[in-house]
């Protein structure tokens, strides 16, 4: 399966001039751009692993690719790795744009469980195969 | 015994209060000179005055008629702070290009409205004025609330920001399609259209406005089928879905019953009818903030009051109260698809909906300032007769914080609602990569379309299905105050 999180997920993966605009475009919109990286693909994950703190003051994408570059060295291959921009404009708050930029070489997808509880409902649970084996041994 | 009197007193010797009619101007219901205090509610109303009837008079008429008047005088006016509690109409201007028909501005103390009560709000303001026989016909086009009142309400339950980080959905419109067809589906076929559009791409999938509990469908049925097939496209692409429940039903009680049973199958949201009602929206909206449910509201039923520019409550209106009730979504035009909607007029709503200030704008249909006082966002819904061929327009005129609903343009696609689905969402993301890359859409948007159909086979079918379906029809509601090109293009 292809984990389709973040906003550009449908289209082919984004090249590095590709990101490198992305990460432009919310810089020039004044926000804050995070990497992070995980290796649970739940989505109600939230909380991927930062790596390092947002990039509040940076001047232009390049810095940006520069970290992006790093977090790989370390994590390509066995992690996701998703790139957000972050909007401090009173009543956003909030992300304004996330996307993933690498994911594992293979995506072996959910399995969905099912536990037949009172009448005819249904309780489901959604878990990653990868979530089997333990943080760090995943992919 | 003494004699009664029953002679007239002539206008001079007669004071306010004497029995009998007097007009309503001289009544205290037009004061030119008044200015309006920060906590009024103001109104402005398109009074078109039956012939002979001064404008002045008709104006003031429908201040005292949604304020405190009768037909006669009542001495019992004087138990009251009566000079307080009269709406005063302090400014009409004549309609340009509308003869016979003036805008009429109204102020409203505070104290005549209940704390967070849109049923009492509009019992005031379109309550009895409305069928006031010296009137021709009369809209409610505006309303100035001021942020005391503002205050008083909740406001949506869940608002934008919350809702994309439930979502985990950042920096693109949703996607949804509404289940078709819309009447006749069981249960378990209904469940195959939402699974194979969530499946496919989608973010949401939605019951019609009119889809409740009906001989082919009972109302439980469609809620598990709909909500395994969720969590099975949920577990497909490992993303959030959604499927709107339309929870509208005869009685609270059984709306109610039939949203507790969503939040209880794991629903992240759930919908309702305008037509319950402003009393069943606002419980509904305090039900949904209380148990984490995202709300949605179809508009069905606007358009016999809203589409019409010299009679009724433009949807202006209709939003802003909406955002006050507190539904997390409303359908507000798509300006190029089937239903109603000039992009001007279209652009208000959306401001009123998302914006925490907006500004006067009159070119928008937009009379006052209006301070949100950071009231949550609600999110705009586009729906009705769009397609994936039109998304550089969409995204052009509506933004990213909007769910764009392709129905027929996701189940109608040639090779399944999936391919459907899938040219949407392909569509979608190429668009905004483009934009953010800074590209010009209008410019070089069919263009875009073209260079992502290269790698999706299903946009590809989708652009030649539908390339040339328009609906390029002059609106009836546009703002009076410059000219208008209507576009669908």
């Amino acid at each position: 399966m292809r984990l389709t999180q973040g906003a550009f997920s449908f289209l082919p993966d984004l090249t590095d001039e590709q990101i490198a605009k992305q990460v432009q475009y919310c810089i020039d919109k004044g926000w804050a751009v995070n990497i992070e990286f995980t290796d649970d693909p739940h989505p109600r994950n939230t909380y991927w692993e930062l790596w390092g703190h947002p990039m509040f003051d940076v001047p232009d994408a390049a810095g940006v690719m520069f970290e992006l570059n790093e977090c790989r060295k370390a994590y390509k291959g066995r992690h996701y790795i998703r790139v957000s921009a972050f909007d401090a404009t009173h009543t956003w708050e909030s992300l304004r744009l996330s996307f993933l930029t690498d994911r594992p070489a293979d995506e072996p997808g959910f399995v969905l469980e099912r536990q037949e509880i009172d009448g005819r409902s249904i309780r489901y649970t959604t878990r990653a195969y990868a979530a089997n084996r333990p943080e760090g041994a995943r992919y | 015994m003494n004699a009664i009197d029953k002679t007239k007193p002539t206008e001079e010797k007669r004071s306010r209060y004497s029995a009998g009619v007097m007009e309503y101007r001289k009544m205290g219901y037009w004061q030119p000179d008044y200015e309006p205090k920060d906590t009024d509610v103001i109104a402005v109303f398109r009074i078109t005055p039956q012939d002979g009837v001064d404008e002045i008079e008709a104006a003031a008429a429908v201040a005292g008629e949604s304020s405190t008047a009768t037909w006669t005088v009542v001495w019992t006016d004087r138990l009251t702070a009566c000079d307080k509690y009269r709406a005063k109409c302090y400014r009409v201007d004549p309609v340009p290009n509308g003869p016979g028909s003036w805008f009429a501005y109204i102020a409203y103390d505070l104290d005549l409205f209940e704390n967070g009560s849109i049923a009492n709000l509009s019992a005031s303001i379109i309550g009895n004025v409305f069928g006031f026989k010296p009137l021709k016909a009369l809209r409610l086009e505006d309303m100035r609330l001021p942020v005391a009142y503002i205050k008083t309400f909740d406001g949506p339950a869940t608002g934008i920001v919350v809702e994309r980080e439930r979502l985990d959905k950042f920096g693109r419109p949703l996607l949804g399609a509404t289940v078709k067809p819309k009447l006749g589906l069981s249960g378990r076929n209904y469940g195959r259209v939402v699974y194979e559009a969530l499946k496919g791409g989608l973010d949401f999938t939605k019951d019609d406005e009119n889809i409740n509990s009906q001989q082919f469908m009972h109302w439980r049925d469609r809620f598990l089928y709909c909500m395994e097939a969720v969590n099975k496209a949920q577990a497909a692409s490992g993303e959030i879905k959604g499927t709107y429940l339309n929870v509208t039903a005869g009685t609270m009680e059984e709306m109610y019953e039939r949203a507790e049973f969503a939040k209880n199958l794991g629903s992240s949201i759930i919908m309702i009818d305008l037509i319950i009602g402003y009393t069943a929206i606002q419980s509904m909206a305090k039900w949904c903030r209380r148990n984490d449910m995202i709300l949605h509201l179809h508009r069905a039923g606007h358009s016999t009051y809203t589409r019409q520019k010299n009679h009724g409550v433009s949807f202006r209106v209709i939003t802003k109260w909406m955002r006050l009730a507190g539904v997390d979504h409303i359908h507000a035009g798509t300006v190029v698809g089937k239903l109603e909607g000039d992009p001007h007029t279209t652009k208000g709503y959306y401001d009123l909906c998302r914006e925490d200030f907006v500004p006067q704008n009159l070119a928008h249909g937009i009379f006052f300032d209006q301070p949100w006082a950071s009231t949550r966002k609600l999110m705009p819904v586009a729906s009705g007769g769009i397609h994936a061929g039109q998304m550089h327009q969409l995204i052009d005129l509506l933004g990213e914080d909007v769910v764009l609903q392709f129905g027929g343009g996701t189940i109608g696609h040639p090779m399944g609602i999936q391919a459907g689905a899938t040219a949407n969402r392909v569509a979608l993301e190429a668009m905004i990569l483009a934009r953010n890359e800074g590209r010009d859409l209008l410019g070089e948007g069919p263009e875009i379309l073209k260079e992502a159909a290269r790698h999706c086979m299903p946009l590809k079918q989708a652009l030649e299905t539908w390339k040339d379906v328009t609906f390029n029809y002059t609106s009836t509601d546009t703002p009076d105050f410059v000219p208008q090109a209507t576009a669908a293009e």
